[in-house]
């Protein structure tokens, strides 16, 4: 017979220590986080997908649904399991919730020759309940361009260091995913509020927790949770190494960044171009592309107003300088996008631009794949269009 | 004619009608709650629609609606522009041909023949054409019908003189930035959002319809690929077509994948159409 966790208890919980909370502590959970002041927002399935939405217990929560995922195309399927995560990510990231896709930057009214500003109301702290630990490496991305690089954007800043991050591991990794490749998951070791890991078996259905942060410790510690036993930390392991090894694609990272940038001439960037619908999904989708265009508008009653909106490297206003757009193709534009994520976000940021949740496959409406447009140049490096013949039919 | 007093300094508007519904100048009348602000900065001078006062060019700005199917229009639209400082042309048939365009790819009068019992009387051109095709045209807005809002923006670019704040990308970035879950991925709802023009705020996803196409091609429309994988999701060649030739048939990006998709009937080879309206 298993041993059983102990009864549960509140009491105070240490900084990563590992404990177990059942179905009706992630409710209180929710609930403490909602009371503490918190916006708090979850995967919720709404049209055929998981995305972000607001949360109020487990029941918002998209109990029993799973996901097929495949180059241009997602489908969820329904189950009786009782499962409250096992998915892997939709199209909406949580960049969206600290990068919204219009922003007000200020607003003003004219009033006779001068201008009175006013200000917007500040939005209630956001709390998250099951982010993927893909998701988490992706604000932290997200942190190095917009909170704790030189030009420091105090709207993001402000609602990142408020948020609270409650992680929930990767049990069942999508077709389209690679974040082993890019040492993003499925596990996840920090950088985080609370982590949890969904665990159904034998000895029921259950939570492996740790707490990452003080404001974690601080909540945990007042949830009816249970000490965690060897047992407990062996499932966890079995469920990572189960999601490792169901991981559907892989990058090889291993000199990509000079691959790529020693091969802006190959023509496979033409190849893509052919295929690419210049649509911008990609970069929508993603969770660390946080191209921005500043727009500005006047009304007849003398409101002025200016906005920050999602702009895109695909848009052919992007790269307009006067006179014209600099990027006019669709090679060079895909190309822009892909060298940036996989080779000079190393050399601005100090850090690959790609966690491997695998959206821009599986949310590109032609499903263009990252993963094997790499592996392509990978296998016809130093093709160019002139030599393009012997080599890029290689692989 | 206009009782306004020779002080009057607002600059003048004139709106025009060519081979269109009105819709797309209706939309004017749409902009109900900025309506009396507008007509405040600006002089409505020639507006059929709204009043039948009206006051002699030249303009500062006229809106122009509708394609150019007749000898008679294809004369007028130069007479408006000569009198016109800017000419903005408003909505699909003024951009692209609009759903009268059909007749471009049909035998010469053969629309006609269905429709009026003695076609003898009329004078029309053999296709429909946008108003680029005959004169300078300073900005196209898009759609069928226009979104007001887009209206609106470039009147008060005009009146601030500064650049309208208008996309010329996909439907795609409107449906990300609303959240609204890809349809074409989702559920292989056949969708021309990623090659039509953003403007509308992608009001038919939102509402689970696949998007057709009515603000004509975005300015990097790759219809060619987008058509492929309709077709590998099962999407037929005529219901293709029929996506395609709706409300901008004429538009180049969606004019040569619908022609490539049906070559025979299409080409203007003497051959009946089989769409329904001839049936």
């Amino acid at each position: 017979m298993a041993k059983s966790n102990n009864p549960s208890v509140s009491s105070k919980v240490q900084l990563g220590e590992v404990v177990v909370l059942r179905l009706d502590g992630l409710d209180s959970l929710v609930a403490r986080l909602t009371a503490l002041g918190f916006e708090t927002k979850g995967p919720v399935v709404r049209d055929g997908a998981v995305v972000p939405g607001p949360i109020t217990g487990v029941a918002d929560l998209p109990v029993g649904v799973h996901d097929e995922q495949a180059p241009g195309s997602y489908r969820l399927t329904r189950g009786d399991d009782g499962r409250l995560f096992d998915w892997a990510v939709g199209p909406g990231s949580w960049k969206a919730e600290f990068f919204p896709p219009s922003q007000e930057v200020w607003r003003a009214v004219k009033v006779g020759d001068s201008m009175q500003f006013t200000e917007s109301a500040p939005l209630a702290p956001l709390a998250i309940v099951g982010a993927r630990p893909c998701e988490t490496a992706a604000l932290d991305v997200l942190d190095r361009v917009l909170k704790d690089g030189a030009h420091r954007d105090p709207v993001y800043a402000d609602r990142r260091e408020g948020a609270f991050v409650a992680v929930v591991e990767c049990a069942t990794p999508a077709s389209t995913c690679f974040c082993s490749s890019m040492g993003t998951g499925p596990g996840i070791e920090g950088g985080f509020d609370l982590a949890l890991t969904e665990i159904d078996d034998a000895r029921g259905h259950r939570f492996v927790v740790r707490a990452g942060s003080d404001a974690g410790v601080e909540v945990l510690s007042v949830l009816a949770h249970e000490e965690a036993l060897d047992e407990d930390l062996e499932a966890r392991g079995r469920v990572l190494d189960q999601a490792a090894a169901r991981m559907g694609r892989q990058l090889q990272t291993e000199g990509l960044a000079s691959l790529l940038a020693r091969n802006v001439e190959h023509p496979r960037w033409a190849d893509v171009a052919e295929r690419c619908l210049s649509c911008a999904n990609c970069t929508l989708v993603c969770p660390t592309c946080f191209c921005s265009d500043v727009r500005d508008t006047s009304d007849l009653d003398g409101t002025l107003e200016r906005r920050r909106v999602w702009s895109s490297c695909f848009d052919l206003e992007h790269s307009y300088l006067h006179g014209g757009a600099v990027r006019t193709s669709a090679s060079s534009r895909y190309r822009q996008w892909m060298t940036h994520k996989l080779s000079t976000w190393w050399d601005q940021f100090d850090t690959s631009g790609c966690v491997g949740c695998g959206r821009c496959i599986a949310w590109c409406p032609v499903g263009i794949d990252i993963t094997e447009e790499a592996a392509f140049i990978a296998a016809s490096d130093g093709a160019t269009p002139a030599n393009a013949v012997s080599k890029a039919s290689a692989p | 004619m206009s009782s306004s007093s020779s002080a009057d300094v607002r600059p003048t508007l004139a709106v025009w009608k060519f081979a269109s519904c009105d819709g797309c100048q209706l939309s004017l009348l749409d902009c109900e709650s900025e309506l009396l602000a507008l007509a405040g900065a600006v002089r409505i001078a020639h507006f059929t629609e709204m009043s039948r006062a009206t006051v002699d060019g030249p303009y500062d700005i006229s809106l122009v609606e509708g394609s150019i199917t007749t000898p008679d229009d294809a004369e007028r639209i130069k007479e408006v522009r000569s009198s016109s400082r800017y000419l903005v042309t408003i909505g699909a048939c003024a951009a692209t041909g609009g759903v009268q365009a059909l007749r471009n790819f049909a035998e010469p009068g053969s629309y006609a023949r269905i429709v009026y019992a003695h076609p003898e009387y009329l004078q029309t051109l053999e296709t429909s054409t946008p108003i680029s095709a005959h004169v300078p045209v300073d900005y196209e807005l898009h759609g069928c019908p226009i979104d007001r809002g887009q209206l609106l923006e470039v009147l008060l670019a005009f009146l601030a003189g500064r650049r309208p704040v208008i996309a010329g990308h996909s439907v795609c970035q409107e449906c990300k930035a609303r959240a609204t879950v890809c349809l074409l991925v989702a559920n292989a709802t056949a969708c021309l959002g990623p090659v039509t023009r953003a403007g509308c705020g992608a009001l038919c996803p939102s509402i689970g319809r696949g998007c057709f196409g009515c603000f004509g091609p975005s300015d990097s429309a790759n219809t060619p690929s987008l058509a492929a994988r309709l077709r590998s999701l099962g999407t037929s060649d005529d219901d293709l077509v029929r996506l395609l030739q709706t409300f901008n048939a004429a538009a180049p990006a969606f004019r040569d994948e619908a022609i490539h998709s049906t070559p025979v009937r299409l080409a203007r080879s003497g051959g009946q159409s089989k769409s329904g309206v001839e049936q």
